[in-house]
């Protein structure tokens, strides 16, 4: 039985279309995609990508870096009960600090304090019970804790 | 053209071995690609939570949404502390206000005032990505735009990610977020941009109690690995079988 040409019509048509889109992909898709380790599930992605988000800008810069110009403060924070506190936990992150951003947007908040130092009444199980604890609303009620206490090394009055 | 049985056979399973060779036995690696390949493979990272040292004050939180450009008042975050309060009853009450962004500075628990004395535990958990070994939401992303790098890190293609959120939904924790200004799916790397550079993430360094600690997996030597291996640690979900690669010291059976 002979077939009818049109009756192919559709047929062409799906096959171009097939080749216009793989055609269209060789442009569209990047070079580097494609499968860059073990497995096509987990390892199926553009390459360069990984690089970009290395190039991702770093804000925080560490403590080390405050040293070069702010060598009294770090060094008496060094010996204090804060030590452990970053630098920048306060003072906000340095970024390219002091290049482009000349002030950090230091925080002064009794909010800032109380994230360690508010007493939330929990047992001594809780890694909080360790530290020195205040209830919020009976100890000098809305005042800045700097006003009183030295940050850079509590066991001092303000400066 | 004739063709025997027995031809036939003998060419369809030569054509099968052949077939059966995949492209890459053919490749040779040049002396700079082979150095890379072993470097590569000296590295996986880990983590280690010690949440018997966590005193919730949420700065890792506040460092991360600082560090990795995530709006800070908008409700998604990277990382974030659970608390939770055990009372004598039994029941185990969870807040995590903010992500804790601003830390956990009062008793109120959902508005909820509990009395101390019922008290029996109360604990802080931070959560992040687990970096999982067979991570969900990279297998049902449909255009290979979230993937798993050669050190374990999960990262996510902004350009080439559509936004459908397959893999919001498919992660068993919960830590991808839809990122609203870049449209595109989120979560976090262990600040692989700072884990590359030989730095610590954002979330470690500013945790004042080692509460949060980076680990190469594949360093023996590395303090923290030696903690992994050598001490009792737990993994959330491991029910899942997506093999998370966060792993917690005082894990509470209440937390989820």
């Amino acid at each position: 039985m002979k077939v009818k040409r049109h009756v192919l019509h559709p047929l062409w048509l799906a096959i171009a279309l097939v080749g216009l889109i793989l055609f269209a992909r060789q442009f569209l898709v990047p070079d580097d995609f494609g499968i860059h380790g073990d497995s096509f599930t987990y390892n199926y992605y553009r390459l360069s990508n990984v690089q970009e988000w290395k190039d991702f800008p770093v804000k925080y810069q560490g403590n080390e870096s405050c040293l070069e110009c702010h060598e009294d403060n770090v060094k008496k924070h060094r010996r204090s009960p804060h030590k452990r506190v970053q630098c920048e936990n306060c003072h906000g992150p340095s970024g390219n600090h002091p290049n482009d951003i000349e002030y950090l947007p230091l925080n002064k908040e009794r909010g800032l304090c109380l994230r360690c130092h508010a007493d939330l009444g929990y047992p001594e199980s809780s890694a909080r019970s360790d530290l020195p604890l205040i209830v919020d609303r009976r100890h000098k009620l809305k005042r800045e804790c700097v006003s009183c206490h030295n940050p850079h090394d509590p066991r001092e009055e303000a400066e | 053209m004739s063709c025997s049985r027995r031809d036939f056979v003998k060419d369809s399973i030569g054509a099968a071995f052949v077939s059966a060779l995949p492209l890459s036995a053919f490749t040779f690696l040049s002396t700079d690609e082979a150095k890379a390949a072993v470097a590569e493979a000296t590295v996986r990272w880990g983590f280690l939570v010690d949440t018997t040292n966590c005193v919730g004050c949420g700065m890792c939180v506040s460092a991360c949404k600082n560090e990795n450009e995530i709006p800070y008042d908008a409700p998604v975050t990277r990382t974030w502390v659970e608390r939770y309060v055990v009372t004598k009853d039994g029941k185990s009450h969870a807040d995590s206000p903010l992500g804790g962004r601003d830390g956990f500075t009062t008793d109120k628990i959902r508005d909820e005032e509990i009395n101390p004395d019922d008290i029996t535990k109360a604990y802080f958990v931070p959560k992040l990505c687990n970096q999982c070994d067979n991570p969900a939401c990279v297998q049902v992303c449909p255009v290979g735009a979230t993937y798993q790098t050669h050190d374990g890190v999960v990262l996510v293609d902004r350009e080439w990610c559509i936004g459908c959120g397959y893999c919001i939904m498919a992660c068993p924790y919960g830590v991808r977020f839809f990122h609203p200004d870049h449209k595109v799916a989120d979560k976090c790397n262990f600040c692989y941009h700072r884990i590359t550079k030989g730095m610590m993430p954002a979330c470690v360094e500013s945790c004042a109690f080692g509460a949060r600690r980076l680990a190469n997996l594949r360093d023996p030597e590395d303090p923290v690995t030696k903690i992994i291996t050598t001490e009792r640690v737990a993994v959330l979900k491991d029910e899942y079988g997506t093999k998370p690669h966060v792993f917690y010291i005082g894990l509470d059976a209440n937390v989820r």
